[in-house]
């Protein structure tokens, strides 16, 4: 038995949108019966190009008829580049949550509304590309046969949603559900998106302030205190010893030296390069460091 | 509570009241254990052959030939175990495609192990391809089993025949028998079958208790080994209260056995003909070779767990062979061998029923059902009206 929310549940229950429309604007559909799941979407624009009807028809089990539903409550008054931005996460957020193993219900939802702005510009002729295709790569590789997931999707799946195991991609995409011939090759997937995505995020110097004078005390703490726990403290417990923040005054920082580093003849260096180093990196470059005995 | 509608009896069954009374003295005073020398737990052992007794009563079989266990799962794997011990020179084991998981399962963990296993295909009524069935039996093969009744469709196999073939190779046949014992009449004493399974829990008595019936001169290694209980066969101390439950519930079985075919028949036989009357519905399984208990149908553009999600909210229990209903995301194996179409297997419910289902309850379903597949079609992009 599933745990779904009341909202989902109100949703299933009470179905928004139900139908289709005649004269829409766009149309798409996504899914398909072998799936078990289909969602057919009709979108209704009005002169500011803003949506003003969005009907659906559905196939497929509770959550996937809620997830239409909040769909189409979610795009109206959207311009289609606000519903361009639109991922499952934002459907899932508007039913509460939904069971993991029915995430792939949302991403539906999403797929059937990139789809529907696609067929809208195709009709007036413009480009779109949708978010689930890579602009290098446009059609994608399958990966998953059963199902005809392709490795783009995959990837756009697991990037936006956080996921790291293929039996997570399977609940959010159904990819390798059937016969799970293409699990291991969706771990390599992953592995190898989350590699990248690490080398990507190294710099990650953009937390940086210029003045740091300018910010309040509180702000400070946090900033230095994040930056001591994430950047400094592991290599001092490393060697046995601790760091603890005391103080901020102007642009300098009082910190106490514990454990091994306390009684370290290396300390004053420990200070200089690594603590202020770390500090001036990753928050400024004016900071001094101080150390309160 | 509520009044539940229960037409789910092939996943579990009520506990009769009889059965509760028979257990509960052994839940309370009489709490000894069957294996103490003193008369106070000695005394327990008594019930458990009677208990013995009036199963194989039911079954046609010797007292003797039986041994309690946890439930169908272990005496299937009891049995298929103890087969492949036993002719070890042998390294095959034939089933068929639907099998309930309990021996599909047990099936690829064997071919981990080295065993080959094949399965005998079916047609699209859910019948065994016997020609088949006589190729795949074989001399390299240990054992065959397949099931008595099916789960999901209630098809009944022709196991007498199958006994006979794997005889003919040299091999043991064991059937999971849990769907049929308690809804069709069973004489082992007249059949080939050299094990039978059966769980408790299916013909009222309650979950937790089992059965495996090995046939006198068939031998058997305990899947259970540590102690002495049920003369070495299956080690453990016995679950005498649940038991003692199933001895009551055979009893009951044996003495209600006409009642499945005429009162529970004729009740699946009215909701099925009602709900056949519906546009694009379909029946799954062998309308001549079935359980009288168990109807399966297909509502064609709908989706299942829909379909029962809606159904509980009169509180209406049935099962799907939906893939949405467990997580899993493909539908029924059984469905699936079958090679029933997707835009039906998808919308394959199971309706089970009991002794003590009633006519107003099948009423009651009629009246509440129909709508419910009128408006998810309703939203159903392939529904054309």
């Amino acid at each position: 038995m599933w745990n779904y929310t009341k909202d989902v549940m109100d949703h299933f229950l009470n179905p928004r949108n139900v139908g289709e429309i005649p004269d829409a604007d766009a149309v798409a559909e996504v899914g398909n019966i072998t799936c078990g799941d289909a969602l057919k979407i009709f979108l209704k624009l009005d002169k500011d190009g803003r949506i003003c009807d969005a009907k659906f028809k559905t196939f497929g089990c509770a959550s996937a008829i809620a997830s239409s539903s909040a769909l189409t409550e979610l795009v109206k008054g959207m311009t289609l580049d606000e519903a361009a931005k639109v991922t499952n996460k934002d459907i899932v957020k508007l039913l509460g949550t939904l069971p993991e193993e029915k995430m792939h219900c949302s991403v539906m939802g999403m797929e059937a509304l990139q789809a529907a702005i696609a067929d809208y510009k195709k009709r007036h002729g413009e480009e779109y590309e949708m978010v689930q295709d890579d602009p290098e790569d446009h059609e994608g590789r399958v990966v998953c046969k059963c199902f005809g997931v392709t490795d783009t999707k995959i990837r756009r799946v697991a990037k936006e949603n956080n996921l790291h195991t293929a039996e997570q991609i399977t609940k959010y995409t159904k990819a390798g559900g059937a016969c799970g011939t293409c699990l291991d090759q969706i771990q390599e997937i992953l592995d190898g998106l989350w590699k990248e995505h690490k080398a990507e995020q190294k710099p990650a110097k953009e937390e940086k302030v210029d003045d740091f004078d300018k910010l309040s005390v509180v702000q400070k703490v946090i900033k230095v205190q994040s930056i001591i726990d994430r950047e400094i403290r592991p290599a001092l417990e490393h060697d046995g010893g601790d760091i603890e923040l005391v103080n901020i005054e102007g642009n300098k920082v009082f910190v106490r030296l514990k454990g091994h580093c306390a009684s370290c003849m290396a300390a004053k260096v420990t200070l200089k390069n690594h603590v202020e180093a770390k500090l001036r990196e990753f928050v400024s470059d004016s900071i001094e460091v101080v150390e309160e005995k | 509570m509520e009044k539940v509608v229960y037409l789910d009896n092939n996943a579990t069954t009520a506990v009769a009241p009889e059965v509760f009374e028979a257990m509960r003295p052994f839940l309370t005073e009489l709490y000894g254990n069957p294996s103490s020398i003193h008369h106070f737990g000695g005394q327990v052992a008594a019930h458990i052959e009677t208990a013995r007794e009036k199963l194989a009563s039911l079954l046609g079989a010797q007292p003797s030939e039986l041994i309690f266990t946890s439930c169908g799962t272990e005496s299937d794997s009891s049995a298929i175990y103890s087969a492949l011990s036993l002719c070890h020179q042998r390294r095959k084991v034939v089933i068929s495609k639907v099998e309930h998981p309990a021996i599909l399962a047990l099936g690829k963990e064997l071919e981990r192990r080295g065993y080959t296993v094949v399965q005998i295909p079916v047609d699209s009524k859910g019948r065994l391809d016997m020609e088949c069935a006589e190729e795949m039996i074989d001399t390299d093969t240990a054992v065959v089993s397949i099931m008595w009744a099916n789960n999901e469709t209630g098809n009944l196999y022709p196991v007498a025949q199958l006994a006979e073939m794997a005889h003919k190779q040299g091999a043991l046949f064991h059937t999971d028998a849990v769907q049929a014992v308690g809804k069709v009449p069973i004489n082992l004493s007249e059949l080939p079958i050299d094990m039978l399974s059966l769980s408790g829990h299916k013909l009222h008595a309650p979950k937790g208790v089992g059965a495996l019936y090995v046939k006198r001169g068939v031998r058997f290694r305990p899947f259970i080994v540590g102690g002495h209980q049920e003369r070495g066969r299956r080690a453990g101390t016995e679950n005498v209260a649940s038991i003692v439950g199933l001895g009551k519930a055979a009893e009951l079985a044996k003495q209600d056995i006409s009642i499945e075919n005429t009162k529970v028949k004729a009740l699946r036989d009215k909701l099925e003909t009602e709900l056949l009357k519906l546009p694009a519905t379909r029946l799954n399984g062998d309308p001549e070779h079935r359980l009288p208990n168990t109807s399966n149908i297909s509502f064609e553009y709908i989706e299942g767990e829909s379909i029962l999600m809606l159904l509980d909210m009169y509180n209406i229990c049935a099962s799907s062979g939906s893939a949405c209903t467990t997580g899993s995301l493909e539908p029924s194996h059984v469905l699936r061998a079958m090679g029933v179409p997707y835009t039906a297997a998808h919308g394959a419910i199971r309706f089970s029923f009991s002794r003590y289902n009633t006519e107003e309850e099948v009423d009651f379903v009629l009246e509440k059902l129909p709508p419910v597949i009128a408006r998810l079609r309703e939203i159903s992009p392939y529904w054309k009206g």
